[in-house]
């Protein structure tokens, strides 16, 4: 078994980020994610060919991003909710261009200027593409400092297959918690990118990298292409982890923080004899509906705990087909909901299956 | 025998400028330059929002298109991934100074090694003669319909001298395309901004006065002694910065 290290979540993130190869960051201060700047600007400057740069603003930093992802080379930058919105247009660009890059979101609460506690209500913004026209990010929700490590370096391996932006939808919990890691981070997967600017040389028709396509027979036409991308991506992609849902009556739905402490509740509510279970999407975009709709046929309800006013809940609902009642227990404005809170919905939702 | 010709670095493809725009010989001149530089296999260009955003498809290096404002962002993105090719962007007025102002002064206080050329012709074309920042006081527009009203709309930016105070920027020069001697001279400083990227010189713009027959409503012919009389009084042509130069003569 590889060693392990304590490192931060932030820091795991940015350290699985240069072991996939990733030797451009483009960022700028927000909290609660400025450890994977402070990380990159240290590390950076000490690999050849490593790139930190602090830019002028998010919007400037994701156009960065841009220009790097279109040379084919591996490229992220990270902030956190406000600075998503800013970096969505960008994030359309992108997306728009077929390119790879990682987006790294660590929420805090919101809207607005929000506060700078964790929290999940960019759930939307991520899964249903946060800027302008239509596209999907491949968005990965961590659980645990290990996977903050192990899905930014899977993130990176998408991004390129499937040539287009994926997203770490992390929370402020998970960016500054500690806990031993093992870098221990497989094989870094190398595409072709016959596209990329790297210059003619004289030798070849110029590439030109645009999302500018004012026919719009030919713009619907590139929707569609995408969108069989994507098709593929549902089919191939999608990732849960199930917990105690071989005989689950309760199935809870819970991503990232949140789902730590959903396991607790469910553990709890077992001693109780209650049959709870936990399905935790890994990605949130593909949505793990196959899973959901599995359940659907065994279980009694449902109960989608979120950091938010309810935002994956629609998701649990049309990956249900609403064939089971789902109802929802949370938290927001960078509250965490407690084991206790939980338990207590579990109990409800069983006391509710015996009417 | 001279044979006047097609640049190389220019494309075939049929430019799609309204008739007597100048953006048609800055193209010419930035491919020119390329050519004699022989720089148009490690080129990468980038083409903003507004009237040039086609641009990817007429220059023969390669090329990207950036949202507006953001050419310098992308630009400096693509330089920081590989500093051996030659990177410029190519932007409007619109693009470079209202949107893209925080883009543009950043990446000249980094003293980025790229080049841009800034293409003024104080309106904003593409989307049909609004007022821009660069519109002159009193000048009329779609969105300035009794002439700018300085009380109102606040005063045009100089681009020129703002970024000649800017300690990162290498070069600054502002030139005009209105006859034949200026046009030589802004080849000259293209030529220039191009050169002090190869040389590792850092941040160079050059700003072009350019003329928009279609949104000022004359003719091109008009539009020229127009660019003469009131674009040029109020942005004197010229070498703004060049810190090489002021480094010789010290």
């Amino acid at each position: 078994m590889a060693e392990k290290v304590l490192m931060k979540g932030n820091e795991a993130i940015a350290e699985a980020a240069i072991m996939a190869g990733c030797r451009h960051y483009f960022g700028y201060p927000i909290t609660p994610q400025t450890e994977v700047a402070a990380y990159m600007a240290k590390r950076m400057p000490k690999i050849e060919g490593g790139v930190f740069l602090q830019a002028e603003s998010e919007i400037a930093a994701i156009n960065m991003v841009y220009g790097v992802a279109a040379t084919g080379k591996r490229v992220m930058t990270s902030s956190s909710s406000p600075g998503i919105s800013l970096k969505s247009e960008g994030i359309s660009y992108i997306a728009g261009c077929d390119l790879p890059a990682l987006i790294v979101n660590v929420q805090r609460g919101g809207p607005g200027l929000g506060g700078i506690q964790p929290s999940q209500s960019d759930y939307f913004q991520a899964t249903r593409g946060s800027g302008h026209g239509d596209y999907h990010l491949i968005v990965l929700a961590p659980a645990s400092v290990q996977e903050m490590a192990s899905l930014t370096f899977k993130a990176f391996n998408l991004a390129d297959k499937y040539r287009m932006p994926t997203m770490i939808l992390a929370d402020g919990t998970m960016g500054q918690m500690m806990e031993p890691v093992s870098l221990d981070m497989g094989e870094v997967e190398t595409y072709e990118k016959p596209w990329a600017l790297t210059g003619t040389n004289m030798e070849r028709e110029h590439n030109i990298v645009n999302s500018l396509s004012l026919v719009p027979e030919e713009l619907e036409k590139f929707n569609f292409e995408r969108f069989e991308k994507y098709k593929a991506i549902e089919e191939n992609e999608a990732l849960c982890e199930e917990f105690m849902m071989e005989d689950a009556e309760i199935c809870i739905a819970a991503f990232g923080i949140a789902s730590r402490v959903s396991k607790n509740a469910v553990i709890e509510a077992r001693k109780q004899g209650i049959k709870a279970g936990l399905i935790r999407p890994i990605t949130l975009w593909p949505f793990p509906k196959k899973a959901f709709a599995k359940a659907a046929d065994k279980v009694k309800s449902f109960i989608s705990v979120e950091m938010s006013m309810g935002q994956m809940i629609e998701d649990v609902k049309l990956a249900t087909e609403c064939k089971k009642p789902v109802t929802l227990c949370n938290r927001a404005g960078g509250m965490i909901p407690s084991p206790e809170q939980v338990l207590e919905a579990i109990i409800e939702a069983n006391k509710g299956g015996d009417k | 025998m001279v044979v006047f010709d097609k640049p190389h670095a220019l494309t075939d493809a049929p430019l799609h400028y309204c008739p007597g725009c100048t953006h048609g010989i800055i193209h010419r001149l930035v491919a020119e330059v390329m050519d004699e530089l022989g720089i148009e296999g490690k080129s990468i260009g980038v083409a903003p929002v507004g009237c040039s955003v086609m641009a990817y498809n007429y220059f023969g290096c390669d090329m990207i298109q950036a949202a507006h404002g953001r050419a310098p962002a992308v630009a400096t993105g693509i330089k920081r991934a590989d500093p051996s090719k030659v990177v410029f962007t190519y932007q409007g007025d619109g693009d470079l100074a209202a949107i893209g102002t925080a883009e543009t002064v950043h990446s000249a206080a980094r003293r980025e090694n790229i080049t841009v050329i800034f293409v003024n012709n104080a309106i904003y074309g593409m989307t049909g003669g609004q007022m821009a920042p660069t519109t002159l006081p009193g000048q009329v527009t779609q969105t300035s319909p009794y002439g700018r009203d300085v009380s109102v709309a606040g005063y045009p930016v100089k681009v020129a001298e703002l970024l000649s105070n800017v300690d990162g920027a290498a070069y600054i020069e502002r030139v005009a395309v209105n006859n034949v001697k200026n046009i030589n001279k802004a080849k000259k400083a293209i030529k220039k901004a191009f050169q002090n990227q190869i040389d590792g010189k850092g941040f160079s713009l050059v700003e072009v006065l350019s003329t928009c027959p279609t949104n000022w409503g004359v003719t091109p012919e008009k539009a020229l002694t127009w660019l003469e009389e009131n674009m040029m009084p109020y942005y004197p042509l010229g070498v703004y910065k060049d810190i090489y130069a002021e480094e010789e003569t010290k």
